[in-house]
């Protein structure tokens, strides 16, 4: 009977939901930290830390809930995304009260505000909300194609988001950096949200326009080129990225938005033509900023020779140079959490330059560990975009994981002088609501399409063919 | 779509790999050179990070180490005694570097050195915290005492040596500082370091070792050694072909004499009295070249290390007869530190044999293991024993009859040989000139002490009173009863 082999096949399909694989592998990713937290509280005070009940206790109901939502909600998500966030958000705290516990930090702060407030407490109410954001993404959105219908919604909130740190009063001025906004006593990188926001909108517009912007092309010296007017879009968003890079003085920002839509189109027309095109614009828009704006060039002073501009009392050199000495005296083992002097960079040593405490107290070692986590988180986006079975889907995971790989490449890369330091932070590690909130959001957002993706395939309806023969039957 | 998502997740997995390649270009190509960078505080953070061991003597610590609550250098060095002991110790200082012993056994203090690799190792696996190890030194608390305190307010310096071993049991040096107070880095450590920079006493300067002065008369006895030893002389009591007024060789410059009876005189009663025509002549007869023989094997034109360095003392080689002569009353271009007078004197107490002078005993681990003991060596032969006797019987014939009076022991079984010296300087000897003494005590078991002190400029004292005997004397004295008192 054909319709006992269909259901045995249909049975055959169904892909193992992995959630027992993802609980399991949330237990390490709570243990981990918890783990680490004792190293830190030992290896400073020589005694367990107070708080480490407490510590293990909310990562581990934080990532209990989350799994839970999950398990209900994305039945069939993929099973590492929520683990590895849970770990980098959880070491994130960890380092960030490994600081707060710096005497050196303390007395920084007293002697410059009078005051001292740790920030670890701050960055757990953070994840919490970020979680909650988390949540609220998997109960809202049942459906990511829903996002589809904000398309053009979302090109203006992006673009507000974009530009709000250039607003006057609202947009201040974080050591050269114009990257943030302080609204009721909080400070808001707007440009978190505006990633995630940007991405929904280059996901809906080029799924309309993809096979425009694909086809309608002249052929020259082997590339597809584009007809002038279909260089609309990509030459906004070039305009939108310099303006970025010349007025909030960050290039980590202006590459990044850049970049992912680069990424989105080329994914979108399947013609290397843009890529070309992209590289050049870039090349182009880098070095015309960088040969006309003072500020964007002694960002890159500073981080082609660090060490001679640092004897001139150029304060973001010595900066860099505090950066890279951080790496360098971790060597490959590290000096171990708590027993390194990450917390001579000073300024911004729990959030822009968190990397540098990991590259000292954990190493090589722990920097390559770490780097290949959010390598995987990548992986894994992609992994959901391949298997994605929208054109739309397919596009915004492509785009967030993307933005997200672009952006470990900046920070991690401006931190360690790969590139120009860039005031974007690390993802999850970074102390800083925006990044914390944003990146659960994102996380949310590719588990909704990877639950869609790997979902089983509904039971065929059954066929009118089908019908019709069962009616003759007598 | 997928091909070209395929493609972008290579191109992800290449900016990853970029990253880990410029991680290891960072953490460990260029590791050493950034984690040893010169502004890189991390090196000297990890310096103060652990309490520094102490130097040790008479088995307790003349230093500590105290946590000054400071979040960057945790450990401050501090001292006891710190004006008394500075010549010894020298400073470690978080802002100056260090000097001196603090400095040599850097590595010992510090616990870094390479010998201490497996203390290292063992400590970090039963967990306890990284410690310095000790230095201990030769010196003779009750010793160095009195010859801090002997010196006071006038400016000078002392030495004293055990002759049989070499072992240095004083070294004082005044004015002197208290190095507890540059320990730090402090606005206050800072202040301080000027004043001391400024201060034209040179309170940081170590007299014993790192000054030469015009020996005068005191280095009469290496002339009498030089004579004897070539045996321009033979008998000590015979009396020497010396006319009064002696007209100095290449010269129409009579010799001056201070003392009376000078003419012809033996070389016994030469020295009692102090003659500078008998040893100018003796001098000349010897030669340029023997003198300088028998100085250098007194350790004279070379840098001694005690294993702290301390300035040549200086017997001219190139000098004329006339030079010479003056030379081997201890004037002219003769210069010499105050180790080198105690070395003569040592030598001479120790029958002629020349034991090298150190100042540390032993390195210890954390754990107190031993980690290096320095034995006794000898350094040479300036004099046999014979000649070595000789000259003992007549500087105990200077204390006990002559200008040396003031440092006689009178203690039963003790014998105190000594020689005066009143060196002048300046322009047409217009400044005060230098009390010198060298003395030693011996008992039937051999010599347990020489000592050479020397006072400077003494404001306060009338020109005439400055004289070898009368200030720097009672010094000597006071420093050889106290390392008898303290042998029992």
């Amino acid at each position: 009977m054909s319709v006992v082999t269909n259901t045995t096949t249909i049975g055959a399909i169904e892909a193992p939901s992995r959630r027992n694989t993802e609980l399991a592998l949330l237990a390490f990713a709570v243990v981990i930290p918890v783990f680490a937290y004792l190293n830190v509280g030992l290896a400073i005070d020589g005694k367990v830390p107070a708080g480490m009940l407490g510590y293990g206790l909310g990562l581990a109901l934080l990532a209990g809930v989350a799994h839970l939502v999950v398990r209900k909600w994305a039945p069939y998500a993929d099973p590492l995304l929520l683990p590895l966030a849970t770990l980098l958000n959880g070491m994130g705290l960890v380092l960030i009260w490994r600081l707060d516990q710096s005497p050196r930090l303390i007395a920084t702060s007293m002697r410059r505000y009078g005051s001292f407030s740790p920030d670890a407490p701050s960055q757990m109410m953070y994840s919490a909300i970020g979680i909650a954001m988390f949540v609220g993404v998997l109960l809202l959105l049942k459906d990511h194609r829903v996002l589809q219908r904000y398309t053009y919604i979302s090109m203006a909130v992006s673009l507000v988001l974009l530009l709000l740190p250039l607003v006057p009063g609202l947009g201040m001025d974080s050591f050269g950096a114009k990257i943030w906004i302080r609204v009721a006593g909080f400070s808001i990188q707007p440009g978190e949200f505006a990633k995630i926001v940007l991405a929904v909108f280059f996901s809906g517009y080029l799924m309309v326009k993809r096979d425009a912007l694909a086809l309608a092309s002249r052929r020259f010296m082997g590339l597809y080129l584009p007809r002038g007017r279909d260089l609309g879009p990509i030459l906004t968003i070039w305009a939108v990225s310099l303006l970025i890079l010349v007025f909030e003085n960050d290039l980590g920002t202006s590459l990044l938005f850049f970049g992912m839509f680069v990424i989105m189109l080329y994914v979108a027309t399947e013609r290397t033509s843009w890529i070309v095109m992209g590289l050049l614009m870039s090349v182009a828009g880098a070095v015309g900023v960088a040969s006309f704006a003072g500020h964007v060039q002694a960002r890159v002073d500073a981080w082609a020779d660090p060490f001679s501009c640092a004897t001139e009392g150029v304060a973001a050199c010595q900066q860099m140079t505090q950066v890279l000495m951080s790496f360098g005296s971790g060597g490959i083992l590290g000096t171990g959490l708590g027993q390194g002097n990450s917390d001579l960079i000073g300024f911004a040593a729990n959030s822009d330059f968190i990397f540098a405490t990991v590259g000292e107290e954990l190493g090589l070692t722990g920097v390559m560990v770490f780097l290949l986590f959010y390598g995987l988180i990548v992986e894994r986006g992609i992994r959901t975009a391949l298997a994605a079975r929208d054109p739309f889907g397919k596009l915004l995971a492509m785009g967030l994981s993307g933005a997200f790989a672009l952006q470990i490449f900046v920070v991690a890369g401006g931190v360690m002088g790969l590139i120009p330091l860039t005031g974007m932070t690390m993802p999850f590690l970074a102390y800083g609501g925006s990044s914390v909130i944003a990146n659960w959001a994102l996380i949310g957002i590719l588990i909704r399409i990877s639950d869609t993706a790997r979902r089983p395939a509904p039971a065929p309806a059954p066929s009118p063919d089908a019908e019709m023969t069962q009616v003759v039957r007598p | 779509m997928n091909k070209p998502l395929r493609r972008v997740a290579i191109f992800c997995g290449l900016l990853v790999l970029a990253l880990l390649v410029r991680d290891n270009w960072i953490q460990f190509v260029r590791a050493d050179e950034l984690s040893t960078h010169a502004t890189n505080r991390r090196v000297q953070i990890e310096r103060y990070a652990n309490e520094r061991g102490n130097i040790i003597v008479d088995g307790k610590p003349i230093t500590g180490s105290v946590d000054s609550k400071d979040e960057y250098y945790k450990y401050k060095r501090t001292y006891v005694d710190g004006p008394m002991w500075a010549p010894v110790t020298g400073f470690a200082s978080q802002a100056y570097d260090a000097t001196q012993i603090e400095k040599i056994e850097d590595g010992i203090l510090t616990g870094n050195d390479d010998r201490l690799f497996f203390d290292r190792t063992l400590a970090m696996f039963t967990g306890e915290k990284k410690k310095g190890g000790d230095v201990v030194t030769t010196l003779n608390g009750a010793a160095q005492k009195a010859a801090f305190e002997g010196l006071g307010k006038k400016t000078g310096a002392v030495v004293a040596i055990e002759p049989k071993t070499g072992k240095i049991l004083a070294m004082a040096s005044t004015p002197s500082y208290d190095p507890s107070s540059i320990a730090g880095y402090s606005r206050a450590d800072e202040k301080a370091w000027i004043a001391l920079e400024k201060d034209k006493n040179k309170p940081k300067l170590n007299r014993a070792l790192r000054e030469i002065y015009p020996p005068g008369s005191v280095f009469k006895v290496v002339t009498a050694a030089a004579a004897l030893e070539n045996r321009k002389v033979t008998d000590i009591n015979a009396p020497t072909k010396t006319p009064e007024p002696y007209i100095l060789p290449l010269s129409t410059v009579p010799m001056k004499n201070h003392a009376q009876g000078c003419e012809n005189a033996s070389l016994n009663r030469a020295l009692e009295v102090s003659c500078n025509s008998v040893f100018a002549k003796l001098g000349d007869e010897v030669g340029r070249d023997k003198m300088v023989e028998m100085a250098e094997k007194f350790g004279f034109n070379a840098e001694q290390y005690v294993p702290v360095r301390s300035a040549a003392s200086v017997y001219d080689k190139k000098m004329d007869r006339g030079g010479n002569a003056q030379s081997s009353i201890g004037q002219f271009n003769t210069a010499t530190t105050p180790l080198q007078m105690a070395m003569v004197t040592a030598a001479i107490a120790n029958d002629g044999k020349l034991m090298k002078p150190y100042m540390i005993d032993e390195l210890r681990a954390p754990n107190v293991d031993l980690v290096k003991k320095n034995e006794p060596e000898e350094m040479s032969r300036p004099v046999s024993q014979e000649t070595a006797q000789q000259l003992q019987q007549m500087m105990e014939n200077v204390v006990s009859n002559g200008t040396g009076g003031n440092a006689d022991l009178k203690m039963d079984g003790v014998k105190v040989g000594g020689k005066t010296g009143t060196a002048q300087h300046g322009e047409k000897n217009a400044k005060r000139p230098y009390a010198w003494f060298i003395s030693y005590a011996k008992t039937s078991e051999g010599s347990p002490v020489a000592v050479a002190v020397i006072v400077e400029d003494s404001a306060g004292t009338s020109r005439e009173d400055i004289s070898g005997g009368g200030l720097a004397a009672p010094i000597a004295k006071a420093v050889m009863k106290a390392v008898l008192k303290t042998r029992g």
